[in-house]
């Protein structure tokens, strides 16, 4: 019985992760009405930043987060503005087929620069470390990190939205982007700025993501589907619900490699499918697609 | 005698290839209120539209304050002194009532118009502060809406149909309140259907017809034929 | 009283091209007299990449349904083409029909699923949807698993007895699909659900309110786009004579070329894909073989198009030159109009 314990809380402790590729997903969603295609490949993108910066520091991956976020939201308020922006309006071509092109650029541009060998990043004894929580049950040190830091980002990103100024002008501007400009919001920036954030939380997955697993320039597009299918489980517009869909992902993917190993991945797709079938607006959904 | 606050040179406007205003001109002195009437279709939205930035015109066809803005974006204009209320309210539903108020003044322009002062001004709001914005009844929509642009602290205000929807009893309430905003140092452009309130409330008055200028007066000495002919453009 | 009216579909330039396009298929009906074998093997990738195109355009710039799942119906063609042969023994041809019914009925529930996403989400739900065929078709050892298999010498000689004669007869296959493919588009256009798809795509809520059934039309083309789609990937994984999951599901070789073509070319407009793949072939010949730097420019060049002639090539060609190559005007005659001169 222990056993299957160990196996959903490793799913659990995973499914952090995936809520955090989720969160900066959702984000942008939640303000501009815009799916990044490159979500995935900016994580990856991050990876590989954090790469260079423990390579030329010296430093342990989890301090070049301090790095790599700022770097990452600097990218994200620039692309933001000056180019994902004019893809906004009402037809929703652009603004795929633009990202969907970014994510073609970065994914080669990395293979380029990097070449396909498998890279991880060292965190040192942290990776092995861990405790027990009861009889058998054993939880690693850095996974259980990786979830409170998600559970730290979630939390942070409700507080934003929600108890401060920035937050208001996300909410409106969402609701309604002509009015918000009447009252003195400039959308231009304001939607730079939640780029920019969500890129930071990227920022922050892909760093654990490279200590965690091995990574290469192609492993983005599968990040991006593991957030994406955490934010239709947990339902749109509730940043709780994407930890929610973030978590049963993770459980469903831990208990399909038990089953078979091969299985993992596929698993997961299918507890997706199911829950699309069943309930399409997802578990605790706020606003419609 | 003293610049105006506002001036409005030849403006045209257009949405696509249909010219909605034709070399519209008029002024607003402070401590004005004016009134811009006309039927539906004759321009006065655009007209506010325009003046607020919400559409691009020339440079010099708006002067505020001496400058030319006719050509700023929206937010920037907001910045200058210039606030809309937008036909039908259009309040954020996401945010609560003071929620709603509060990003009104997220510019930080300096002046007399705190949340307090709102809430003194409306006290029909001050205890629902924490209601969802969509939950409120329409005349309170109303306050709420005219509140948020209020806490940007403009030098003018731009009210574009304040009646709409709304009870006689409720609409004389909301310009009762009219005059003590333009006490605190804001002037008025109003833009109303209701011709009747509209003449009570403005000194000058304006009628739009198809996107020119049919008749412009003292509201006092226009006479209700005079008014009837250039509206409807007999 | 009601007149009575024709609607007419040919404009005089559309007579032109339908003449010219004519004429190209007859001479490319001929290439295997002149062209060697490597040339015909160009000129098939060539055919089939301008049927993926048109039918992607068709889903996209038509119905509004932008995938970047249709590498699922790709390999799902090529392993149903595998599978029949090997397993059951159909001819290849056959299994190549085979292929696209059976895409076509699993496209239904399909749809039936990914129908509940709407816009981007839609995008990517297609995209998961062709990673579950991928893992699936990982899993069928009697296929080769993860690693693949290829069509064994047997099945290929029983197309025909020389290899100059199978070249010959895939060719003219996939000659005769691309042409299929471009002529149910065309048919498909002109009819009753063309006008409700134009409808759609310049406006879906007014063509709602109009009294179009959106959701079946959206349901019919992706059906239909299913079953052409498996058809052509059934024939490009006959002529490769091997098929992996790797292979058969990339989203490079099937969604990220065809979208660039399709963009590069002009979305909504049948002209485009056929414009984009020729532009996609001239740069992929012209410039040495540059690998990921290759995919990288071309992913420049689509954000490009995008965002500066959003129209592709041949909406700047329409722009400029209103030119329609394909007859798929719509005009009014009435009885009692006078006739043209």
């Amino acid at each position: 019985m222990t056993g299957w314990g160990n196996i959903v809380i490793q799913g659990v402790l995973i499914g952090g992760l995936y809520a955090m590729f989720a969160a900066g997903l959702a984000l942008i969603f939640g303000v501009m009405r815009l799916v990044n295609i490159a979500h995935g490949d900016l994580i990856v993108l991050a990876a590989y930043l954090a790469l260079i910066a423990t390579d030329a520091l010296a430093i342990n991956p989890l301090a070049a987060i301090a790095f790599v976020a700022p770097a990452m939201a600097a990218l994200g308020y620039g692309l933001q503005r000056g180019l994902l922006n004019r893809t906004l309006g009402d037809d929703l071509l652009p603004p795929l087929l633009v990202t969907f092109g970014l994510s073609v650029i970065l994914q080669n541009g990395l293979l380029e620069l990097f070449t396909a060998d498998s890279r991880r990043l060292n965190a040192g004894a942290i990776e092995i470390a861990s405790f027990q929580l009861a009889e058998g049950v054993w939880i690693g040190v850095l996974p259980l990190i990786q979830f409170v830091a998600a559970i730290a980002v979630i939390g942070g990103l409700q507080i934003l939205f929600y108890r401060t100024a920035l937050g208001r002008a996300f909410r409106a501007a969402s609701d309604d982007p002509s009015v918000a400009q009447l009252v003195g919001i400039d959308n231009r920036h304001v939607f730079a700025l939640a780029m920019a954030i969500s890129l930071a939380v990227v920022a922050v997955a892909g760093v654990l993501i490279a200590i965690r697993t091995n990574f290469d320039p192609a492993i983005g597009p599968a990040r991006l589907i593991f957030g994406f299918e955490a934010v239709i489980i947990g339902g749109l517009g509730s940043m709780w619900g994407t930890l929610a869909g973030g978590i049963i992902l993770g459980v469903s993917q831990a208990i399909g490699a038990q089953i078979n190993p091969g299985w993992q991945i596929l698993a997961g797709h299918l507890a997706f499918l199911f829950i699309l079938a069943v309930w399409p607006q997802g578990l605790f959904p706020k606003i419609q697609g | 005698m003293p610049e105006p606050l506002l001036e409005v040179r030849a403006l045209d406007a257009h949405y696509g290839d249909f010219q909605a205003l034709f070399g519209l001109s008029l002024a607003v002195s402070a401590g004005e209120i004016v009134a811009v009437v006309g039927a539906n279709g004759a321009g006065k939205s655009t007209l506010l539209k325009c003046i607020a930035g919400a559409i691009k015109s020339r440079r010099d066809a708006i002067a505020f304050c001496g400058e030319p803005i006719g050509d700023l974006a929206a937010h920037e204009v907001v910045g200058r002194g210039i606030a809309l209320v937008p036909e039908g309210r259009r309040l954020f539903p996401s945010l609560s009532l003071e929620e709603n108020l509060l990003i009104g003044g997220q510019l930080g322009r300096p002046g007399p118009w705190t949340l307090e002062r709102i809430y003194e001004l409306f006290p029909a709001l001050a205890e629902r502060r924490h209601v969802p914005s969509s939950a409120l009844s329409g005349g309170q929509q109303q306050m709420v809406a005219i509140g948020r642009a209020l806490m940007s602290n403009p030098r003018l205000l731009l009210c574009d149909e304040l009646s709409l929807g709304l009870a006689p009893i409720v609409v004389r309430d909301l310009y009762a309140r009219l005059p003590s905003i333009v006490r605190e140092g804001t002037s008025l452009i109003i833009v109303e259907q209701d011709i009747v309130q509209a003449l009570k409330a403005a000194q000058e008055a304006l009628c739009l017809q198809e996107g020119r200028v049919a008749l412009a007066g003292q509201s006092a000495t226009l006479s209700h034929d005079a008014i009837a002919a250039a509206y409807f453009g007999t | 009283m009601t007149a009575s009216f024709q609607v007419e579909h040919a404009t005089r330039a559309s007579r032109i091209g339908t003449a010219v396009l004519l004429a190209a298929l007859l001479i490319l009906a001929f290439a295997p007299a002149f062209a060697g074998r490597d040339d015909l093997r160009l000129f098939s990738e060539i055919f089939a990449y301008i049927a993926l195109a048109s039918l992607w355009n068709l889903l996209a710039g038509y119905a509004g349904l932008v995938s970047v799942g249709q590498q699922a119906f790709v390999g799902l063609g090529g392993y149903i083409l595998f599978a029949s042969t090997i397993l059951a023994g159909l001819h290849p041809f056959a299994a190549v029909a085979l292929a696209g019914i059976v895409a076509g009925a699993v496209a239904l529930p399909v749809a039936g699923l990914l129908f509940r996403l709407r816009g981007h989400y839609f995008a990517i739900g297609t995209w998961v949807m062709a990673e579950v065929f991928r893992l699936v078709a990982a899993q069928i050892s009697a296929l080769g698993g993860g690693s693949g298999i290829s069509l064994p010498a047997a099945i290929v000689t029983s197309m025909a007895a020389s290899r100059q004669r199978r070249e010959f007869e895939m060719y003219w296959v996939a000659l005769a699909l691309m042409a299929a493919v471009l002529g149910a588009i065309v048919l498909l256009l002109r009819s009753r659900y063309g006008l409700a798809l134009t409808a759609i795509r310049d406006n879906e809520l007014a063509a709602r309110s109009s009294g179009v059934d959106v959701w079946r039309t959206k349901l019919v083309v992706y059906i239909l786009t299913a079953f052409g789609t498996a058809t052509i990937g059934a024939l490009i994984f006959l002529q490769k004579l091997r098929i992996s999951p790797e292979t058969a599901f990339s989203v490079n070789d099937w969604t990220a070329f065809v979208i660039f073509i399709t963009v590069i070319g002009g979305i909504g407009r049948v002209e485009g894909p056929i414009v984009g793949t020729l532009v996609f072939f001239l740069l992929r010949q012209t410039l040495a073989d540059l690998g990921s730097l290759y995919l990288l420019m071309l992913g420049a060049v689509a954000i490009a198009i995008m965002l500066f002639a959003p129209r592709g090539i041949w909406g700047l060609v329409v722009a400029r030159f209103g030119w329609q190559v394909l007859p798929l005007a719509r005009r009014l005659r009435f009885a009692a109009d006078p006739q043209p001169g």
